[in-house]
């Protein structure tokens, strides 16, 4: 079947397998209203408590590191170190947050009559939706983007592959290429399965309850809620459904931040760099498409908007997030896989210029093993030609060099300017719209999806914004 | 590893999806040039078959697929790796680091 046949039905295969009018929510123009379709398609924060406990899915443990903030505190200046927190989500079924994701998806097609669900994910995710269906008796098949035309799969990958295989999941694995999605939309129409897309209001409100409990237990541990929160950003949806969370507690003063791997140069849809790469995810390849033009997913309008919430934005390198999680095991005794030790590299980097009695909470852990942890990706790195060594990571570059740094003061996580991605989303809006005008009421909408609310002058600085956007073009 | 396969036996089969001249316009040139490939495995349908062999398999989700047959019994390949020293003196640096001068 023709690919270009395929992709028009897109918008139809789409209805049908996530029962979403998604035209109920659109206005006029750009403008859609976000917040009614989270209301009236996604779950309450109790009900998904209570879908999300029928599971054994959330209600992790939150941790507190001490050796690695008393560690922060000696190269720190003098009074600063914040006290840096960790919420364990590696003790979730599948071993990461992506349970809390999965868990409404998969209730929800159960509930509606769904004989299976299918997920387009190499991350964990397929873990955690093929877990949930285990669970729920559901039938399920996970669509990998795993192996080059060597044939040589991402050990991660292939990991992640073998944990669907364990929960009865059908694991089918691709070459790399966006067409995966023209696979995907056939295997929808074939079987007639739940879409359990990353990218729904279910998937984003199943994260919700994340935020919820640190900030409910950093309250109870402390007294008080965390001065900020990192969160390792990839699609936007952990950022999303972890500051909706915070703010459904009252913890609104929060700062949320985003934290990716750089990975710079690389063409995620590049069969050659595809191997070059030690992280599948949590990197800068999904993490900046994903913030500058949200809709860019699997479903009509995504719900993870990760702009909306986002207060600041980090970039590691991979020889950091190695380091980082060699200092987890080492000084914690906590072995944990690389997404949330993103997050934690970027906290420790932070820690340093926050205050001693201030709070930093790092928002999940996965679970590590073969394939995942540093000796199996360094290893795979070397045997595709990438050199690793001791050094300055700042002299890091992605597909060339890998650099383990040899004092834990070189960890130095680069702020990324929030106004250069929404420069950048105003100009993908241009570029996707064919327009350059837009009314007042569309104005309004991009107010909010660019987390300008909040200015002294919020229209004045989307008018500057647009200006630069137009400059840069 | 068996070199003739039974019905019901696990296997991997392989599938090119779509061709060079049949991939999506803005692929980049590296990987325009290569075909989309399946690999999926599955419970042997037929009664025998040698690898390289076109087969159909039952899938764990209950779908029949058809494909060359690559492997039998497929191995998970990924690993633990080598032991990498530039990673094993960061937690005794570390724990040096944290104790300096703590008995002063």
């Amino acid at each position: 079947m023709e690919y270009s046949e395929v992709m028009a039905r897109k918008n139809q295969v789409m209805k049908n397998a996530v029962g979403i009018d998604y035209a109920r929510f659109e206005k006029q123009g750009i403008h859609f209203d976000y917040e009614r379709m989270m209301e009236q398609v996604g779950y309450t924060l109790e009900q998904i408590r209570e879908i999300q406990g029928e599971t054994s899915v959330g209600q992790t443990p939150l941790v507190e590191l001490k050796n690695i903030t008393r560690l922060v505190r000696k190269f720190s200046a003098p009074g600063k170190g914040a006290r840096i927190f960790l919420k364990d989500e590696a003790a979730n079924p599948s071993g990461s947050f992506k349970d809390r994701r999965a868990s409404v998806s998969v209730y929800h097609a159960a509930k509606h009559g769904y004989k299976g669900v299918i997920a387009a994910t190499s991350g964990n995710y397929g873990a955690g939706v093929a877990s949930q269906a285990a669970k729920r008796g559901l039938k399920c098949i996970i669509v990998q983007e795993a192996f080059d035309s060597r044939g040589i799969g991402q050990p991660e990958i292939l990991e992640k592959g073998r944990a669907c295989e364990a929960f009865g999941a059908e694991v089918l694995q691709l070459s790399v290429g966006p067409e995966l999605f023209y696979i995907f939309l056939l295997l929808l129409e074939e079987t007639g399965y739940f879409n359990a897309s990353l990218y729904t209001p279910f998937g984003i409100a199943g994260v919700e309850t994340l935020g919820w409990e640190l900030a409910a237990q950093t309250r109870e541990l402390t007294g008080r809620f965390p001065d900020t929160v990192v969160v390792t950003h990839a699609g936007g949806g952990n950022l999303t459904g972890t500051a909706r969370g915070l703010q459904k507690i009252g913890a609104g003063h929060t700062k949320v931040v985003g934290a990716s791997v750089d990975l710079h140069g690389l063409h995620m849809a590049s069969d050659g760099d595809f191997n070059r790469k030690s992280f599948t995810t949590g990197h800068t390849g999904f993490g900046i498409p994903f913030a500058v033009f949200p809709d860019r997913s699997d479903v009509p309008r995504n719900a993870a908007r990760a702009l909306r919430y986002m207060d600041g934005y980090y970039l590691v390198s991979q020889g950091e997030v190695f380091y980082t999680t060699e200092l987890l095991a080492s000084l914690e005794g906590l072995q944990r896989g690389p997404a949330g030790n993103t997050s934690l590299c970027a906290a420790i980097s932070l820690a340093r210029q926050m205050d001693q009695d201030q709070l930093i909470v790092v928002q999940e852990t996965e679970y590590t093993g073969a394939g995942k942890c540093p000796s199996a990706q360094l290893t795979f790195a070397r045997q595709n030609g990438i050199a690793v060594r001791r050094g300055n990571p700042s002299e890091s570059i992605p597909g060339k060099n890998v650099i383990l740094p040899t004092h834990p003061e070189q960890i130095s996580a680069q702020q990324i300017p929030l106004d250069e991605l929404r420069i950048s989303y105003l100009r993908q809006l241009q570029k996707s719209t064919a327009r350059a005008e837009f009314s007042g009421e569309e104005k309004d909408f991009l107010v909010q999806e660019l987390h300008l609310a909040d200015r002294e002058n919020p229209m004045q600085t989307l008018e500057e914004l647009f200006q630069q956007a137009q400059g840069t073009r | 590893m068996d070199s003739m396969a039974k019905k019901g036996d696990w296997v991997k089969i392989h599938r090119v999806l779509l061709e060079p001249s049949q991939r999506a316009p803005q692929v980049p040139e590296d990987t325009a040039r290569v075909p989309l490939e399946m690999r999926l495995n599955g419970f042997l349908l037929e009664e025998t078959a040698v690898p390289g062999q076109e087969v159909g398999i039952r899938t764990l989700a209950g779908r029949e697929v058809r494909g060359t047959l690559v492997e039998i019994q497929p191995r998970y390949t990924h690993t633990f790796g080598q032991p990498i020293p530039e990673l094993l003196e960061i937690g005794i640096r570390a724990r040096a680091l944290l104790e300096e001068g703590a008995e002063q």
